[in-house]
């Protein structure tokens, strides 16, 4: 692989999308935390997204639309390296993360994870205790100094993830006896209690009953306070509950990115309008 | 590249790179201690000012600390994907070692020394009227000898003596051609005999002349005495000892003599003896797995069958032969040591690989398939004979042939049936008859005290290695030749 | 003479199966005529010709091979009962079993043509002679009777036989029911494989006590058969075989199980797609390799090596030291580990790794707390399946192993195992008269419970753990 190449476009290219960033966020009044500029992914030789360049506030949420099989979880996944997991697939183009670029090689995407978390489509609690469950990524990355420390992260995060109430008496069951939605939310406080800058959700309600959905979008707008969110979504009903903005994926591109409210009521693409009406998705 | 390659790459140049910057960022600030602490963002970080701080205390993740930690753990991470690595690398090393060991003992065995000479079949000594009452041994010898120097034919103790260097089949060999060309008697032939284990070995470089260091060497006593070795020598001076490619192993039945012992035998016994397996096994496995895929009820009986089924699978193979024994022969009368009682016992053990094999074909044809048959107005049983079978024959197949393959190299249960039997000739082999198999043979030589038959047995190995790659092969093939994408 | 029964039994044999083919046409032949003819709903057939056809064939040959496949299982032991009766009471008259079984075996090898040494008595000849007679009508019996039966269920079938004769239900059943049967079997060698070692084993608790024989410290059943001190010598407590044989199971379980799971280890988590494809089918060919030459594998090479090793710091060892068994016994085992790790690690769910991955954990941080937990059931069940194979494993242990039973603890020493001592005392011909073979059997019982044990643990371990993720 001819990396120096690479890594001298990358940072050309880095450069170029931190002097014209943050156009798009400053309509929302925040600040940008995530930059991405024509961004390509390849599954061996198939293309799953094509030249997305995209703007993510910060403390907001963004939600990602779009049919099945339209890339947005590839997307998703590419704002913290996930898609490094899976050997075939090559991610091309520019992530700025405060204007970083975290495709490039100085980035350790151990951290990087830490910084963006991920919520996944299904409840993924490991088999171990509630308490281990939340505890997991402040010991790994070595957050709390004692047990005290440790304890007091646990309680905040179930309780950022409104889960404590429900939970503070058996902190030592086994994390996989919760109920669907008490599961998703333990996955959320999981993943805030390694204080991340950013967290990542891919349909986080689609396996759970909607009362729990309800608990999980109220829980997505506290949340949004202190977080940049970044939400995959197939309901749009949902999409237009919970977010600020809204990206309608189609076929691997980037039709139209806008405020919820002007995606939902005046697209300006005639796909997102057949898509939004229902012609079709 | 994986994601580890990366990580590695990135660990090295990142660490420092990052420790400068987290060094500037807290240049400017007081130094983060590396949890709980309240420090803004990232050294990089232009966007992210102190006003977050107020909400959700940020991880300064560009400490010291924190740094220093990361590539503990980054070493951590490479620590467990080396060993793993050695693990697996051992492992290939210890196949590599096998495989070398055995090849190094084994190709020698494929070639046999043989020695060129001419024999004077005189009328006083071969009577044609009853050759095989003839003084062939003299003959022999005295074939030797004429190739040798005056001194060997002087002195009569060496002329007793150089018999050694052919292989004391070599006058039923020098027979058995004359037999069969009877114009030959009163004239001199040039005829090939074998020669003698230990000069075989001697003239393939196995065993040296003289064995002992400094002090006490002395000559080999395996070959008899220097000047045999010298005779040998001699022989082989006036190009009369050849080493072709070693037909009589494939061609010759056992023998009590390694250069003689061929695996002929061995290799029909197995073939009689798998063959008595498939025909047990095979319909049976199918249509015990069809019943327990696509019929059976789900009750105790059922479950009962297939705890039964998982269980055999994993039952020890000499209780298989205890059975064999006390069963099939004592109770049954079955014959001992012939490939009937070996296949049967076989049978048993195979039955489990198809069965499961079978049903996971059966599994794996789509319903669209059986409602399709079923739609039409097919019975049940027309369904499953007619449609589902046929598609599923290739995996049953591959099943079938592993199968096959495990039943090939099995060898305690054998034992205990006796199929270990002696057979010096090929020509009476049946499935009520007395035989070996190609295992048990393998145990047999290696269990014989001749040097000989160490070359022998690791070339019977690679035999029998050899078929069963074949057979992977093939069913490997067939899996993918025939396997269907639903 | 014992060729004509043969004769007989196969002539017989051949001429059913010709007869139920020859039945099957002609009720093939008789529907397809009313299939051909058939006007109107009334003489419909109900069932296609073949099925007629195939149900007169049925009828023809099932009963009537069945009864002769018992005819020949059974002929043995009743002539010899018969055979036994009918010798001269002065001849049997107070003799023990095992001396009466020596007489009717020589009798049965006489009549069957082969050679024996030594002149019979005239007793004998008389008997082989009507042995003999017995022999060649039981075979014309079996011929006559197998034909009758034939005859009578195609007369039976043939009967049977209309337009509305449900012929594929009928022979659909009859398929069912033979499926049913094959199935059976599994069961049928379980029962099989239960009785004939309960069987052999309760005779050798009535030569040798079974406190003597589980507690016992002293094995040698090789003297023991000199004379009739078996039990006061007490000769067969099978302490040092089990100890042997878990020494020499532990030695290859510690190698083993690292081994393997660490490699497993690498292979589900580390390995890219394409070292995987060259690893597993390497792993698998070590995996199909004969266990015979695994034993000679070690004779040949391992134990001259641990022996070298073993002298070079002071250990004096065994030629055939349990180590050097123990090792080879290891490399068959590492391939089995590796691939029943590599399903318990792969078996856990995707998002389990996932999660942990987005949460910023290294591979190994995921692997140590996360996926090992969650896949522990498994690779327990594997290490269980896996002791079993080592304590049943037989060719290693008997090229590689000693025969003397010692109670050591010391892997430089030559050990036996139970394996090991099956094979010694019943190889070669066996009479099922003697402690020394019935021994073997105790021992086989006792190896098919301990296995057995870790199979049923095993599986229960394997069936609990997937309701977990399902």
């Amino acid at each position: 692989m001819n990396n120096g190449e690479q890594t001298d476009m990358r940072t050309t290219d880095a450069a170029q999308a931190r002097q014209e960033g943050g156009g798009a966020c400053s309509e929302t009044g925040g600040d940008c935390k995530f930059i991405t500029r024509n961004v390509n992914v390849f599954y061996g030789e198939k293309q799953a997204i094509f030249d997305v360049s995209l703007d993510i506030p910060d403390r907001a949420v963004m939600a990602l639309i779009g049919p099945s099989g339209c890339g947005k979880s590839t997307y998703l996944r590419c704002l913290n390296r996930m898609n490094d997991l899976i050997d075939i697939c090559r991610v091309e183009g520019t992530f700025l993360l405060d204007g970083e670029d975290i495709y490039n090689g100085d980035i350790d995407p151990v951290l990087l994870r830490a910084r963006v978390g991920m919520v996944f489509q299904k409840p993924n609690p490991f088999p171990k205790s509630i308490f281990e469950n939340v505890a997991y990524g402040p010991r790994i990355h070595g957050l709390a100094k004692d047990r005290t420390e440790l304890e007091e992260i646990v309680e905040t995060s179930l309780r950022k993830a409104a889960l404590w109430d429900e939970v503070k008496d058996r902190l030592h069951a086994p994390g996989t006896g919760l109920s669907g939605g008490q599961q998703q939310r333990l996955c959320i406080a999981r993943a805030i209690a390694t204080r991340p800058e950013v967290i990542l959700m891919d349909e986080p309600a689609s396996a759970l009953d909607p009362i729990a959905t309800a608990r999980i979008e109220e829980l997505i707008d506290e949340l949004k306070e202190n977080y940049c969110i970044v939400i995959v979504t197939h309901s749009m009903q949902q999409a237009a509950r919970v977010s600020d903005r809204t990206a309608f994926f189609h076929l691997g591109k980037l039709i139209e990115e806008g405020p919820t409210e002007q995606i939902f009521t005046a697209p300006k693409e005639q796909q997102t309008q057949d898509y939004i009406t229902g012609r079709y998705g | 590249m994986t994601e580890e390659d990366k990580q590695a790459k990135a660990d090295e140049s990142a660490a420092s790179a990052q420790h400068e910057q987290a060094r500037q960022a807290s240049a400017g600030q007081a130094p983060a201690s590396a949890a709980g602490a309240s420090a803004s963002g990232d050294g990089g970080s232009t966007s992210s000012g102190d006003a977050a701080a107020g909400a959700v205390q940020r991880v300064d993740w560009h400490s010291p600390e924190m740094l220093a930690r990361l590539r503990r753990r980054h070493a951590a991470n490479r620590r467990m994907k080396y060993i793993g690595l050695g693990a697996i690398v051992l492992a290939a090393a210890l196949l590599g070692i096998l495989v070398s060991s055995l090849v190094n003992n084994g190709t020698s065995a494929f070639r046999q020394t043989y020695i060129a000479l001419e024999f004077d079949l005189k009328p006083e000594l071969v009577n044609p009227e009853n050759m095989r009452r003839g003084k062939w041994r003299r003959i022999v010898k005295e074939g030797l000898l004429r190739a040798l120097p005056e001194e060997y034919r002087q002195n009569r103790r060496l002329a007793r003596k150089v018999l050694k260097i052919v292989s004391r089949s070599a006058p039923y060999a020098l027979r058995d051609h004359v037999m069969e060309n009877p114009q030959l008697v009163g004239r001199t032939i040039s005829f090939e005999v074998l020669a003698a284990d230990p000069f075989d070995q001697y003239n393939k470089g196995i065993i040296p002349a003289v064995i002992g260091d400094g002090e006490k060497q002395r000559p080999n006593p395996r070959l008899g005495g220097p000047e045999l070795v010298r005779a040998f020598e001699i022989l082989k001076e006036q190009q009369r000892v050849s080493m072709p490619f070693n037909w009589g192993l494939f061609f010759h039945a056992d023998s009590r003599l390694p250069e003689t012992a061929g695996l002929a035998g061995a290799i029909v016994g197995s073939f009689l003896t798998l063959l008595v397996c498939f025909v047990i096994s095979f319909p049976t496995g199918i249509l015990a797995a069809i019943y327990l895929e696509e019929f059976a009820p789900k009750n105790r009986l059922t479950d009962f069958i297939e705890i039964n089924i998982n269980n055999l699978a994993a039952v020890p193979s000499v209780v298989f032969g205890l059975l064999g024994l006390a069963l099939f022969i004592g109770f049954f009368g079955v014959p001992r040591s012939t490939p009937l009682v070996g296949g049967m016992v076989l049978s048993l053990m195979t039955l489990p690989t198809i069965i499961i094999a079978t049903r996971a074909a059966l599994k794996a044809v789509p319903p669209s398939l059986r409602e399709a048959a079923l739609g039409v107005g097919a019975s049940h049983h027309q369904m499953v004979f007619h449609h589902v079978l046929p598609v599923a024959m290739p995996g049953i197949l591959t099943g079938a042939i592993i199968g096959m393959a495990q039943a090939l190299g099995e060898t305690a249960p054998l034992l205990l049936v006796g199929m270990n039997a002696f057979i010096p000739d090929i020509s009476n082999m049946g499935l009520t008859q007395p035989a070996t198999v190609l295992p048990t043979q393998i145990y047999s030589w290696a269990d014989s005290p001749e040097r000989g038959f160490v070359s022998r047995t690791a070339a019977a190995i690679l035999v029998l290695l050899g078929f069963l790659v074949v057979m992977n092969a093939l069913a490997i093939w067939l899996r993918q030749r025939y396997s269907t994408k639903w | 003479m014992r060729g004509v029964w043969a004769v007989m039994i196969l002539l017989a044999t051949l001429l059913i199966l010709a007869l139920a083919a020859l039945a099957g046409w002609l009720g093939w032949r008789r529907a397809r005529r009313v299939e051909l003819v058939s006007t109107g709903h009334h003489d419909r057939l109900h069932s296609r010709p073949v099925y007629h056809g195939l149900y007169v064939a049925i009828w023809t040959g099932v009963p009537a091979l069945l009864l002769l496949l018992l005819w020949v299982a059974m002929q043995g032991t009743v002539l010899q009962a018969l055979l036994l009766a009918s010798l001269p009471p002065e001849v049997v008259e107070g003799l023990d079993e095992p001396a009466r079984a020596v007489i009717v075996n020589e009798i049965i090898t006489r009549a069957a043509g082969n050679a024996l040494p030594g002149e019979p008595a005239p007793y004998i000849i008389e008997a082989v002679q009507r042995l003999q007679r017995w022999q060649a009508m039981a075979g014309m019996a079996a011929l006559a009777l197998g034909l009758a039966v034939a005859l009578a269920g195609l007369a039976f079938a043939w009967k049977r036989l209309s337009p509305g004769f449900r012929a594929r239900r009928a022979v659909e059943r009859a398929f069912t029911w033979a499926m049913l049967v094959c199935a059976s079997i599994a069961i049928l060698t379980t029962v099989g494989i239960v009785l004939s070692l309960i069987f052999e084993t309760l005779r050798f608790f009535s030569m040798v006590p079974l406190t003597e024989f589980l507690f016992g410290l002293r094995w040698e059943p090789q003297i023991a058969i000199r004379a009739d001190q078996v039990a006061s010598s007490g000769a067969f407590g099978m302490i040092p075989v089990f100890a042997g044989t878990l020494l020499i199971s532990a030695v290859a379980l510690l190698f083993a199980v690292p081994i393997g799971l660490l490699s497993a280890i690498y292979l589900v988590e580390y390995a890219s797609s394409r070292f995987r494809a060259v690893a597993k089918p390497l792993l698998e060919f070590l995996a199909g390799i004969p266990t015979v030459v695994y034993g000679f594998f070690a004779i040949l090479t391992v134990a001259p090596a641990v022996k070298q090793f073993g002298d070079a710091i002071g250990m004096p060892t065994a030629p055939n030291s349990a180590l050097a068994a123990g090792l080879v016994m290891g490399i068959m085992l590492i391939p089995f580990i590796s691939s029943l790790s590599d399903d318990a690690l792969a078996a856990v769910p995707k998002a389990m790794r996932e999660g942990s991955i987005g949460l910023g954990a290294t591979r190994a941080e995921t692997i140590r707390q996360v996926l090992l937990p969650a896949a522990l059931p498994g690779i327990m069940a594997g290490v269980l399946l896996a002791t079993s194979r080592a304590i049943g494993e037989t060719m290693i242990v008997v090229m590689a192993a000693g025969i003397i039973a010692t109670l050591t603890f010391n892997p430089f020493e030559a050990v036996t195992t139970v394996t090991v001592q099956i094979v010694t005392l019943l190889i070669g011909d066996t009479e099922f008269d003697n402690p020394k073979t019935l021994a073997a059997f105790a021992l086989g019982m006792m190896l098919f419970i301990i296995t057995l044990g870790l199979n049923m643990l095993s599986m229960y371990i394997v069936r609990k753990y997937r309701e977990q993720y399902d």
